[in-house]
């Protein structure tokens, strides 16, 4: 046997992004099949159309911007955001709307930031945010998921607009319906099956199960930290937790808030992004929970039923504003002082 | 400073020196009337009215006002020549003025008016100050204009809508439906505009980049002439 003779200092291997990327595409897996079995076709239409156009788009930009395209493409990081702005868009979105999406996630939030690692806001949520701002009829076009699922040619007619859309297939999230419950207290509004039907609310669920699954799989590979899910999903169930209690017949459960939205899909997917996140595990910490908090508000005060998009973006803006009060301690050295310096002027 | 040549002065007002592209002044009303044509044109040829007129009184009245009060007197000015341009909006284009609301009045805290007047009208002759006020006004007024044709067109997709507001009944068919049906919803609200003038700013730069290459390019092309120092003849 012979053993390999390495004198110190033995250095980590840190593990190349493509590497990480593909495993955050692995881990997307479990959560794309959920929502393919509940929403048809139309899931998959959305991911191969925004892949192909924003790694067109990323290779066009790289060609302008003289850098090294397939240096740069083989990162992985254009289909990773990509996928993730694709699955965050309603099953029945037409080409153009996944379009756009994508050219405002590449083109402007990536690259002219200056390319992965310079970008200060989550591609894919900045994208969602245009989106869902410019074009509200077309970013609430959920199929109904307990109903009748589009065929493949049908789904692929619908995509490119052939076909208009039905309206009997649209139903809203279950977010949205409890967010239109009007007079209805809490009790009244569960008791009420035609609202919320079972199904919708199993469907979304289960795809909500599923992405923690696959975030699941980020923790163990150990290409995330625990701190931002958990900060996150539990600031997120503390709101809840406390409105629930003060006010039961008007506000929903905790369970509720973690499981019929993007919450879990947000919280281990999205605000996980190493470039746009905190980067110490304080930091992490305040910036987890400072999304939890904005999910909340927004969802309960706000004019939007899902909040993911601007609870990252907000807390995107603050990233530097936390990293520089949570710099951690350097061996050796005392602690940084920050805010304002008052002996300075002794 | 009073040496300043005119063409100088036309040069940096409507390019070098531009008070919403490179100054970045009076950012808020450039942001936040721009949505179409009409509007930017409005609340452009108030804000040029204002300017010329604002640095000529000014300039009049430099030698005349103390220094440390220079500032209060120079708002008071704006302030009077607002009052004209709003008073004239309303009695002339009263549905224009009633869309422009706040903005109209708000033309006083323009920085770029009060930048203009500090800096320039207070230290240079009438006619001087006057070509600056006018220059840095349509300055303003093109980048306004142009910021209002880029957000209508992609964000409505069309031109020269309701330009009948400012210029009368003869402009009433004015209106280019360049894509019908459509609507592109972000680039009508606010955050539309800061993306157009981004993009502007940037368009500008690449074409000063590219400008200065070409210059530094034909200045290395010119062959040099070989000097010799003229050693004979008389000195005198």
């Amino acid at each position: 046997m012979s053993l390999m003779h390495a004198s110190s200092p033995h250095a980590h291997g840190p593990t190349a992004t493509s590497r990480v990327m593909a495993w955050v595409l692995a881990a997307t897996l479990p959560g794309i099949a959920v929502l393919c079995w509940h929403y048809g076709w139309g899931v998959l239409f959305n991911l191969a159309f925004a892949c192909m156009a924003g790694v067109t788009l990323e290779a066009l930009l790289l060609t302008l911007r003289d850098r090294p395209v397939s240096f740069f493409l083989k990162d992985n990081s254009a289909l990773v955001t990509c996928v993730l702005l694709a699955v965050s868009l309603p099953p029945l979105a037409p080409w153009w709307l996944v379009l756009t999406g994508v050219i405002a996630a590449i083109v402007v939030a990536k690259q002219l930031y200056g390319g992965l690692g310079q970008n200060p806001f989550n591609p894919a949520m900045v994208a969602y945010a245009l989106l869902l701002i410019s074009f509200p009829v077309e970013m609430s076009r959920w199929s109904a998921p307990d109903g009748f699922v589009l065929g493949f040619s049908d789904s692929l007619a619908q995509f490119f607009g052939l076909i208009s859309t039905p309206d009997a297939l649209t139903g809203a999230t279950p977010l949205d319906t409890f967010r239109n419950k009007g007079e209805l207290s809490t009790a009244e509004f569960w008791a009420n099956p035609t609202l919320l039907p079972a199904a919708n609310l199993l469907a979304w669920q289960q795809i909500a199960i599923a992405w923690g699954l696959g975030g699941l799989v980020l923790l163990a590979k150990r290409l995330i930290t625990w701190h931002i899910p958990v900060a996150v999903l539990g600031s997120l169930a503390v709101m809840s937790g406390i409105f629930y209690v003060i006010d039961g017949s008007q506000h929903a459960s905790p369970v509720f808030h973690l499981l019929c939205g993007a919450a879990i899909f947000g919280a281990f997917f999205i605000a996980t992004d190493p470039v746009t996140a905190a980067t110490s595990n304080k930091g992490k910490l305040y910036y987890g929970v400072g999304i939890g908090v904005l999910i909340y508000l927004i969802r309960t005060f706000g004019a939007y039923p899902d909040a993911i998009a601007f609870a990252v973006l907000l807390m995107n803006f603050s990233v530097p504003f936390i990293d520089y009060y949570t710099q951690p301690r350097s061996y050796g050295h005392k602690k940084a002082r920050r805010g304002i310096k008052l002996e300075d002027k002794a | 400073m009073s040496d300043i040549s005119l063409g100088k002065i036309s040069r940096d007002g409507l390019w070098n020196n531009n008070p919403a592209l490179v100054q970045l002044l009076g950012l808020c009303p450039l942001l936040a009337v721009t949505a179409s044509i009409v509007n930017a044109l409005g609340l452009g040829l108030a804000t040029l009215l204002v300017l010329v007129g604002s640095n000529t009184a000014v300039s009049l009245i430099r030698n005349l006002v103390p220094t440390e009060v220079r500032l209060p007197a120079f708002v008071m000015i704006i302030a009077s020549f607002v009052t004209c341009a709003e008073l004239l909006m309303k009695a002339y284009t009263f549905e224009l003025y009633q869309i422009l609301g706040i903005f109209i009045p708000l033309i006083v805290t323009n920085c770029a008016i009060l930048g203009r007047a500090d800096a320039f009208a207070a230290k240079n002759p009438v006619l001087p100050a006057a070509t600056d006020g006018l220059m840095m006004g349509l300055g303003f007024m093109a980048v306004l204009v142009l910021l209002g044709a880029m957000r209508e067109l992609f964000g409505q997709g069309t031109l020269f809508a309701g330009m009948e507001l400012l210029l009368g009944p003869m402009a009433a068919d004015w209106q280019l439906t360049v894509f019908p049906d459509y609507s592109f919803l972000f680039l009508v609200l606010p955050p539309g505009a800061f993306f157009c003038m981004g993009l502007i700013i940037a368009t500008k730069k690449a074409i000063d980049e590219r400008l200065d290459q070409r210059r530094k390019a034909a200045a290395a092309e010119t062959p040099k002439v070989s000097r010799r120092v003229r050693v004979t003849g008389t000195i005198s």
